[in-house]
């Protein structure tokens, strides 16, 4: 294993150990934080390994709430729905990846961020299924009380976050990657060498929805009540690319950093600035973006271990 | 002699622009053929349309006696079709033996990038490019990044080779090298379609010549009644060198 992923497992596990220093509020943004990295580990997948700017994220979020909305209103046990919601997610964004990633570049990105608009309005008008507009309420998951529930959530998307990173590491070091690199490069000559680009463009698609997916579940049962507006909130999808261009185009390490130095950002601006923050935060990430072209990960390899090293 | 890819009456055009005209022609195995003409002849085109690049719009292309005139580019690699580009496509950010191991991984079913790697020193050091296996692609110069799309090629276990103008902006002392790359290839059994423009390589090198132009096959013969060819003397070689080989 090489260090920068030994380095992401051992920061996930110190994130385990947060219900031992914080009360509520700090395993609220715990969740947050575990499914803000969720977010940024996914998108990394599309965006930093195959060079897809993806901004469909909030679509996959969005899908995943609904499906695992509808699923737990109809009964189902909560691991179920979102396992059900991860896989539908997963066949869903393949399918319509073999489509959308014919496209390149802004034109792609432009397709992506349509795939929102387009299920945010299904949704909307689907009444019968999910309340169209008024929103959808989900019954209460069996917790017996407001610190347990806390617990439960955080761990819930905890364990979700490291399936992701140990499944993007997988992706990393695999055949997958390594082609998914050479499309990034150079596509042509990926093609010309052997390599089905389609599939293995519409496979880095279908990977960086279902855990999206599954986190949106997870959120649902969280906080009880969605709505359209709430779950395909455009926000979605361009906070995963910020957090990965602040932490490292490419990296899985630096994808999870920077989803936790965005989160630190945006609480603490929020916090500050409560007239102006969005004005601020938009600042310090142009600050951030400017100094910082490589994201935080190349401090690390720069200055550590002297040697930089590509995926 | 067998032949090991078949062209009948392919035609491809762009639009309005007819860039291959009912081109028939079969090329034998284990023969250097040569594909000569003017620029925008339609050589390059004419190389795309067997390898799946632009399909052709119309006619039929055998390969080892599979139809692949609708083939996907991945599939005509992965069946034996290789080709080196006129301008060169390395992987930027892979080192060298990265780029080879691409094409070794994926055109030959290799489960994992490790032993990839591990055929792809081998070709490497066949370009002569073992010193620079551990650069970055974008470091090397023309001449080496040519030699690696050459690697690239022969990684790919080529049954049939397209060689796009592999001298093109090389000195002389590289160009010297890279034929007698073309030679041991040859010597080793690999069909080997080439595009050239320097003469000199031509002759020394192809066994039989084809020309185009306009899209069209002009000549079909060896290199001696090629270049004695009125047509191809009016439409590529020009006066001046006819009459110098003649002399000669």
């Amino acid at each position: 294993m090489s260090r920068a992923n030994l380095a992401l497992i051992v920061l996930i596990g110190l994130i385990a150990t947060l219900p031992l220093f914080g009360g509520a509020y700090a395993l609220r943004l715990g969740t947050m934080a575990c499914m803000y990295a969720i977010f940024a580990l996914s998108w990394n997948v599309v965006g930093g390994f195959a060079g897809y700017p993806s901004f469909a994220t909030a679509a996959f979020f969005g899908f995943g709430a609904y499906a695992s909305g509808v699923l737990l209103g109809a009964g189902l046990p909560l691991w179920l729905a979102v396992i059900v919601s991860g896989v539908a997610a997963l066949i869903a964004a393949g399918a319509l990846g073999a489509a959308l990633l014919r496209l390149r570049g802004h034109y792609f990105a432009i397709a992506s961020l349509s795939l929102v608009e387009v299920l945010r309005e299904l949704v909307n008008n689907a009444t019968d299924l999910t309340g169209g507009g008024m929103g959808l309420n989900i019954p209460l998951a069996a917790g017996s009380g407001i610190m347990a529930d806390a617990l439960f959530f955080f761990y819930a998307m905890w364990i979700l976050m490291l399936a992701t990173a140990l499944t993007v590491m997988w992706v990393a070091g695999s055949k997958l990657g390594f082609g998914l690199a050479c499309i990034r490069q150079n596509e042509t000559a990926a093609s010309m060498v052997g390599l089905n680009t389609t599939l293995y463009k519409s496979l880095a698609f279908a990977l960086s929805a279902c855990f999206v997916a599954s986190a949106g579940g997870i959120y649902a049962a969280w906080v009880h009540y969605i709505d359209p507006s709430d779950v395909f909130d455009i926000l979605y999808s361009v906070k995963p690319i910020v957090m990965t261009l602040i932490g490292g185009l490419g990296s899985p390490l630096g994808a999870l950093c920077g989803a936790l130095v965005y989160l630190g950002l945006e609480e603490v601006v929020w916090r500050n600035y409560i007239q102006i923050h969005t004005g601020v935060l938009g600042l310090l990430i142009v600050m951030l973006l400017l100094f910082l072209p490589h994201g935080l990960v190349s401090l690390r390899l720069a200055r550590l271990f002297g040697k930089a090293k590509h995926v | 002699m067998s032949e090991i890819l078949r062209l009948d009456r392919v035609s491809r055009h762009f639009s309005g622009l007819q860039a291959l005209r009912e081109v028939t022609l079969a090329v034998n195995k284990g023969e250097v053929l040569g594909l000569i003409g003017p620029n925008g002849a339609g050589k390059t085109t004419l190389v795309n349309t067997v390898c799946g690049v632009t399909p052709a719009s119309a006619g039929t292309i055998t390969f080892a006696g599979q139809d692949i005139t609708r083939i996907k580019t991945y599939q005509a690699a992965r069946l034996g079709l290789s080709r080196t580009f006129q301008i060169v496509q390395p992987f930027a950010e892979f080192t060298a033996l990265d780029n080879v191991a691409a094409a070794a991984l994926f055109s030959q079913g290799h489960e994992n990038v490790k032993t990839a790697r591990e055929e792809a020193r081998a070709h490497l050091s066949f370009v002569g490019l073992e010193a620079q296996a551990a650069q970055p692609a974008a470091n090397l110069t023309l001449a080496m990044r040519k030699r690696l799309e050459l690697a690239k090629a022969l990684a790919m276990k080529p049954k049939l080779l397209f060689l796009d103008e592999v001298n093109a902006g090389l000195n002389s002392a590289e160009v010297e090298r890279a034929t007698k790359l073309i030679h041991e290839l040859a010597a080793s059994g690999i069909t080997i379609v080439m595009i050239e423009h320097l003469m000199k390589v031509v002759l020394n090198v192809c066994s039989r010549i084809v020309v185009l132009h306009n899209g069209r096959l002009i000549a079909d013969g060896t290199p001696r009644e090629v270049i004695n060819n009125p047509a191809v003397v009016e439409a590529y070689l020009g006066q001046q060198y006819a009459q110098r080989s003649a002399a000669r």
